[in-house]
């Protein structure tokens, strides 16, 4: 298992875009929406807790589609399947290896950009606690979503159609706890809430991405 | 004899062709009876008007869009376990018909929101988790349409089905939590017995969803008989060509 985090995270480096893809994209949004709702400060400060989620959802949604993709056209994926590691195993991984490349980073980018939109000072540390315990579960559920659709030819678009209901609890909770911190709440039971769905995501969405991928490499 | 011998297809399409035109008349009869009750025969509400009486399609659209799902779930379960077609192909032909009542549901709410709360659209619990409801039915109904295998697909979508399920109803707790309603809490709250809708509302009420429920029942089971006929004019065609 290690090996696998190890090969998958050199190839993400060595590919190039790994990293800086989903934080340039980021980036991107972050800069966008003061052009698009006004620079006024306190407009910013009150969305900003919603844009920067809303914002690390759609990074972790943009590199879904590599999860499986490369591996299923080069022929590593069934190689993977017939490996001693149990599938559910390199579902686990796989879903690891994408948050280090692109949940990881967002999270300790997110201080930077909550600066630019003039986020709360107080709710920094929300801000980093909910991204550091939800994006994990964004990866899970993505890969989730990756297996379902990666023997298709332009899976990419389906696979956010469904993806996309499935990171609604992610999404409000996460929000909300930077809101309440913001607010100066106790923004404690949304963050617990979110830590709930990230530890059921892992406990469970393996075996689902593991049936999934089972299904299609048939 | 047991339950699952009318999982052979030829099996159920000769048990249910003749129960198809008993069920959809027995559930017409009752739309036309609670419809026509409902409009026309009940007093208009002291608070609402007559804007009251669209909830004889909202409510029991809204009740079916979300047992819908629940049989697609009991479907796929049945399908992982067993693996008998029919059980496949009726959770498919049950999408659409879900997706549309969730739609009734979503714009006879609209057009009764907008005298009421006086907004087409709030984002409160309920329509929120409706419209997530929506966009489930989407994306199950696309999976189904993106793959070429029957079975692969029949295989992915009962996946797709059961995560779906857990996060439905993940979501509908996170959005309570997230937003305050504006809309009104339930009026047949099953769990206590105590209803806050009169009888005189109520019994066209229940003529309508039983009649809806009918209808949807109906409306299953004739799309499951096409699924089967499509799969078999399919087999016959591949015979044929090779």
């Amino acid at each position: 298992m290690i090996a696998l985090l190890r090969r998958d995270l050199s190839l993400a480096v060595r590919a190039g875009g790994g990293f800086g893809l989903g934080l340039a994209f980021f980036l991107i949004i972050v800069v966008l929406v003061p052009f698009g709702v006004g620079p006024e400060a306190a407009v910013l400060s009150r969305i900003a807790p919603g844009i920067l989620w809303v914002a690390a959802l759609l990074a972790a949604l943009l590199s879904l589609d590599r999860i499986f993709a490369l591996d299923f056209e080069d022929g590593t994926l069934p190689l993977l399947a017939t490996s001693p590691l149990p599938l559910e195993g390199v579902a686990l991984i796989k879903g690891v290896a994408h948050w280090i490349t692109t949940g990881l980073p967002l999270t300790l980018a997110a201080p930077a950009f909550g600066f630019l939109l003039n986020l709360d000072p107080s709710a920094y540390v929300w801000l980093l606690a909910s991204l550091a315990l939800g994006t994990p579960a964004l990866s899970m559920i993505g890969t989730f979503g990756a297996a379902l659709t990666v023997g298709l030819r332009r899976g990419g678009l389906l696979m956010s159609l469904l993806v996309l209901p499935l990171y609604v609890p992610t999404l409000i909770f996460g929000a909300e706890t930077v809101r309440r911190g913001a607010l100066g709440l106790d923004a404690i039971t949304p963050l617990l809430m979110l830590a709930g769905i990230t530890l059921g995501s892992f406990a469970l969405l393996p075996f689902a991405t593991s049936s999934a991928l089972r299904v299609n490499l048939k | 004899m047991s339950i699952w011998e009318y999982a052979n297809p030829k099996k159920f399409i000769a048990t249910t062709t003749p129960l198809v035109p008993w069920v959809l008349g027995v559930a017409i009869a009752c739309l036309v009876v609670g419809l026509v009750w409902g409009f026309f025969l009940t007093p208009d509400d002291f608070r609402q008007g007559s804007t009251v009486k669209i909830i004889y399609l909202h409510v029991p659209a809204a009740l079916m869009a979300i047992n819908a799902w629940f049989m697609m779930l009991a479907m796929s379960l049945i399908w992982l376990v067993r693996r008998h077609h029919v059980s496949a192909l009726a959770a498919r032909a049950a999408a659409p018909v879900g997706i549309v009542m969730t739609l009734i549901a979503l714009i006879t709410g609209a057009i009764w929101g907008q005298p009421m709360w006086g907004t087409w659209w709030a984002w409160d619990p309920r329509l929120t988790s409706f419209l997530i409801l929506f966009l489930f039915y989407l994306g199950y109904m696309a999976l189904w349409e993106a793959i070429e295998d029957p079975d692969t697909a029949a295989d992915l979508t009962s996946v797709l089905c059961i995560v779906g399920s857990v996060f439905a109803v993940l979501s509908r707790y996170a959005v309570n939590f997230w937003n305050q309603g504006l809309h009104q809490g339930t009026s047949i709250p099953v769990a206590t017995g105590e209803r806050t809708i009169s009888d005189v509302f109520f019994v066209p009420l229940l003529i309508c969803m039983v009649g809806f429920g009918l209808l949807f029942l109906a409306l299953v089971l004739i799309r499951t008989q096409t699924e089967i006929r499509v799969r078999r004019i399919r087999a016959l065609e591949i015979r044929m060509r090779s």
